[in-house]
């Protein structure tokens, strides 16, 4: 028997898998594909304190091994998802939640923080600093140390729940960025997001996104995110971190684990295949045997060790 | 909603760039005429999805036509490929809500779920008619299909060459008790269908770039007079009365 469980910041998982923001809604699509109890935790939809419609079509392109999304954070807003949501969460799935949030200044990120507060199933606020900043001309807050450190700073004191900053991949030293939310008290890290391209569509010359930009993730997105993993954990060796970027099966998210990562974000090849995430869960066990370790958790930060 | 392996059957080409193609496989997830199903292509990052033309307990004819490289690929593939198919996706007409009279409406390849859709209100006891547009006579497919089913088929096409001149939205007025219609079909031709003064109600089906096709991306988001909705799952086919442009 292979121990698949694994902890984040004092939160129990029975394994590392969860399916990542904005690939999994607020988990409704999925209800029917698989019972989500299989799963470590999920993260929910990038939540906003307003209703967001998002940008406007097309919003999505593919591209090779992967996709670009210019979704624009469409979602109800925290009202609606506390309203409606999280019963609906309570309901269907029994492990612990993530709930992604997004703020276009510090105080709507301390405001969404506060908001989750009596939500006894979230566990863990995943905080999303890839958002433009309305205060500073649109800017990323996950852009450079000194936003990432405010942001940190905001949300630590809106909340008694660990917060993991969701870090962009969109930046010349991610271990830098790292290191100013872990100063400010982040109890955790979630890496990578998606970076940013584009397309041209060749019929009309321009770019196929309305957006014009979007974000890549999938398969394309792997090995820069077990990069930055790796980065990122010699950094800050103590801050838990969940590796994200293009994992579609048990022997990625293996390797997330051993560049430094405690747990594993599944998400566009949620989109690819609905049962992403329990085929990863199942083939786990033997991937363990097949590396000697009869605890998961062993294998976190293993590629550094050893040398 | 089911994943399920299909089994390429045969493929028929039918005009210089649309296909007919029969997948064997388990057809118990589709449950409408104007559902869609996503094939999984391999070294494709995303599915392609395809409406449903129609269907049996055996399994579906698609009818493709090939866009870019995906669909190119896809009508090529050789007898007895298997491929990955989700199924079972979005709403499809209701049938039940087209007063009698309503009349389907097909531009290019949104002809085909009206196939399946035409042979589900004549098992109904209903008998729609069809109008079907295309840019050329050399365009046009599967008249001899509708046909059969005991549909009666006028045509308008771009240049005159088949049918009335001009587009399906001329041979419409041309019927002036119409007044609902069931379409599928290029934006534009919707839009100048969803604009005629003599339609009080319709069901119309919409395209999207789409990731997932199951309603978990929000990628496929249109917005509509009942709000924000995904043309995947809430859709494909809209009620005249909600659409926006
Ligand atoms: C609900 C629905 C039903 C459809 N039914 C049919 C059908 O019955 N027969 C048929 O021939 N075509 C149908 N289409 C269109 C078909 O999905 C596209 O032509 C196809 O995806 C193009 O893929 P490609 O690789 O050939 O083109 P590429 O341009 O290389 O595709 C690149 C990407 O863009 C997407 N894309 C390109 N064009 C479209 C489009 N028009 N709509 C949605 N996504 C697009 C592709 O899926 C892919 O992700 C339908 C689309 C939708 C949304
Ligand atoms: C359609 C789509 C929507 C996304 N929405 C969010 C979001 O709301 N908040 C967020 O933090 N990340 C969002 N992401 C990023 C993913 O959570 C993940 O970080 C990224 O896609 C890389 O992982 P992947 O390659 O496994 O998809 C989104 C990704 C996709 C594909
Ligand atoms: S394509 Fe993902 S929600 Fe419609």
């Amino acid at each position: 028997m292979v121990d698949l469980s694994v902890h984040l910041a004092g939160v129990t998982l029975k394994n590392p898998i969860i399916p990542a923001s904005g690939t999994f809604g607020y988990g409704r699509e999925f209800a029917d594909t698989y019972d989500l109890d299989i799963l470590g935790a999920f993260s929910w939809k990038g939540t906003t304190r307003d209703p967001r419609p998002g940008n406007p079509q097309p919003r999505i392109a593919e591209t090779a091994s992967g996709m670009l999304n210019a979704v624009g954070l469409q979602n109800p807003g925290m009202e609606a998802v506390l309203r409606e949501e999280v019963p609906w969460i309570a309901e269907h799935f029994h492990g612990p939640v993530i709930a992604n949030v997004c703020g276009f200044s510090l105080e709507e990120y301390a405001e969404n923080c506060r908001a989750l507060e009596d939500a006894e199933q979230v566990k863990i606020l995943e905080v999303n600093i890839s958002c433009p900043n309305v205060h500073a001309g649109g800017k990323n807050f996950g852009s450079d140390p000194k936003s990432a450190a405010a942001v940190t700073r905001a949300v630590r004191a809106a909340t008694k729940k660990p917060v993991f900053l969701k870090l962009s991949p969109n930046v010349t030293d991610i271990a830098e960025i790292a290191r100013a939310c872990a100063d400010e008290g982040a109890d955790g890290l979630c890496l990578i997001n998606t970076l940013l391209g584009m397309r041209i569509d060749l019929n009309t010359k321009r770019p196929l996104l309305a957006n014009r930009t979007g974000g890549l993730s999938g398969p394309a997105v792997f090995p820069v995110a077990v990069r930055m993993v790796w980065d990122v954990y010699e950094a800050v060796p103590k801050l838990p971190i969940i590796g994200c970027g293009g994992v579609d099966s048990a022997g990625a998210a293996a390797e997330m684990l051993l560049a430094g990562a405690s747990a594993v974000e599944v998400g566009a090849a949620n989109l690819r295949d609905p049962w992403a995430c329990k085929t990863i869960i199942e083939d786990l066990p033997g991937v363990c045997q097949r590396l000697g370790v009869d605890k998961i958790s062993d294998l976190t930060g293993g590629a550094h060790h050893g040398e | 909603m089911k994943q399920g392996i299909f089994t390429l059957e045969r493929t028929r080409q039918l005009t210089g760039d649309v296909w007919e193609l029969r997948l064997s496989g388990d057809t118990s997830a589709v449950t409408a005429p104007g559902q869609f199903v996503n094939i999984e292509l391999p070294g494709k990052f995303l599915r392609r999805p395809i409406s449903v033309c129609d269907w049996d307990q055996e399994g579906l004819t698609l009818l493709v036509k090939e866009a870019g490289e995906g669909t190119k690929e896809l009508v090529r593939l050789p007898a007895g490929t298997e491929l990955n198919v989700l199924s079972g996706l979005g709403n499809g007409f209701d049938i039940a809500a087209a007063p009698e009279g309503a009349v389907l409406v097909g531009g290019g390849i949104g002809a085909a779920p009206l196939c399946g859709l035409a042979r589900r209100m004549l098992a109904a006891g209903r008998r729609p008619a069809l109008i079907l547009g295309f840019r050329s006579r050399e365009d046009a497919f599967y008249l001899e299909e509708f046909a059969a089913l005991g549909v009666d088929v006028l045509t308008a096409t771009e240049d005159g060459t088949l049918g009335a001149r001009g587009f399906v939205t001329d041979v419409l007025k041309t019927l002036p008790g119409c007044t609902c219609v069931l379409a599928c079909g290029p934006t534009p031709m919707l839009r100048a269908v969803h604009a005629l003064p003599q339609l009080t109600g319709g069901q119309f089906s919409f395209e999207a770039r789409m990731a997932c096709g199951f309603g978990a991306c929000v990628g496929c988001t249109i917005e509509t007079r009942a709000g924000l909705r995904r043309v995947c799952k809430d859709g494909p086919v809209f009620r005249k009365e909600d659409i926006l442009w």
